[in-house]
């Protein structure tokens, strides 16, 4: 039966295409174990950004490289979704280039059951009882 | 009474029930079941699955409680639970197996973004002959000259201690430096 004039009928092989979908599954949870939050920020290593070869992407996220920008602020503005922002930083990464960071001023309010009481002065307080008693055991 | 937690995380193996049986004056309240994969059955026989919790009383007011999260991936929907309201945590790593070292980096990250409270990293079994030096896993494991990377041995106190003590003393130096 011919298809309708409006459609094109294309044929593909379907172990192709279980194939690729597994293999980028996997690649999806590999990126995720390494890099698991994108709120985290970018540092460069010590190891100076010379004589390496990046693609153009790979410039676009390393021209935004700042402990203020957090990763997922980094492929927001290079119109990046998550995956492909992963897989650039995994590739900075393994190259030793970058490292992750909590990126500076991010404010995360304290848990507050972290502590039972809010009063520094007795948080302290508390953490030396602890080193004494650590101390003593 | 007031109640404060650390949590002592790391891959399957590390040995995080050992470093909190080794202070908890209570015995380690411990969900241990038996490995179900062969491959995972030769390093050990039972692993924990919820959590292990050991206890540490200060004084009459105070009592750290210290949970030690399980260590396979399949059982990570309880670390988020684990970390609420932590002082701080540890990541235990097995000297002896760099197979783990990958995972270990990966759980540090995972804990760093879940809480923004101080952290030391444990280079557990340093008595065993073929454990890696502490310089070559802090480059392997790619740890950052600031973090504490502290040798460590499970099942001895001593050295248990100084890995708490490294911890509280960095998070009092985080609450004098107003973070």
């Amino acid at each position: 039966m011919l298809p309708p004039d409006d459609r094109i009928n294309v044929r593909l092989d379907l172990e192709n295409i279980i194939i690729e979908g597994s293999r980028q599954l996997r690649e999806w949870e590999q990126l995720q174990d390494e890099i698991p939050s994108l709120e985290m920020a970018l540092k460069f290593t010590d190891r100076p950004l010379k004589n390496v070869n990046l693609s153009v992407e790979e410039w676009r996220v390393v021209s935004y490289i700042n402990p203020k920008n957090s990763m997922k602020q980094i492929a927001q503005t290079n119109k990046m979704n998550d995956i492909e922002i992963r897989r650039i930083v995994y590739g900075l990464l393994q190259a030793g280039l970058v490292e992750i960071i909590r990126p500076e001023g991010m404010v995360i309010p304290q848990s507050p059951k972290t502590f039972p009481t809010q009063n520094k002065e007795e948080q302290k307080s508390l953490v030396n009882r602890l080193i004494s008693r650590i101390r003593a055991l | 009474m007031q109640t404060v937690k650390m949590v002592v995380t790391g891959p399957f193996s590390a040995g995080k029930t050992e470093f909190i049986q080794s202070v908890s004056e209570i015995d380690v309240v411990s969900t241990e079941r038996k490995i179900s994969s062969p491959a995972e059955r030769s390093v050990k026989e039972a692993t924990t699955v919820a959590m292990d919790f050991g206890r540490i009383t200060v004084d009459e007011d105070l009592v750290l409680y210290l949970f030690g999260t399980p260590g396979q991936k399949r059982f990570d929907f309880m670390w988020e639970i684990l970390s609420e309201g932590m002082l701080g945590f540890i990541v235990m790593v097995d000297s002896t197996r760099p197979e783990t070292f990958r995972e270990a980096r990966s759980i540090l990250e995972t804990f760093r973004a879940y809480a923004p409270t101080p952290y030391v990293v444990a280079a557990n079994k340093q008595d065993l002959g073929d454990a890696w030096e502490i310089d070559d896993m802090r480059h392997a494991l790619r740890l950052d000259s600031k973090v504490k990377f502290l040798p460590c041995v499970a099942t001895d106190k001593n050295t248990v201690k100084s890995v708490l003590l490294e911890l509280l003393y960095s998070i009092l130096a985080e609450m004098e430096s107003g973070g």
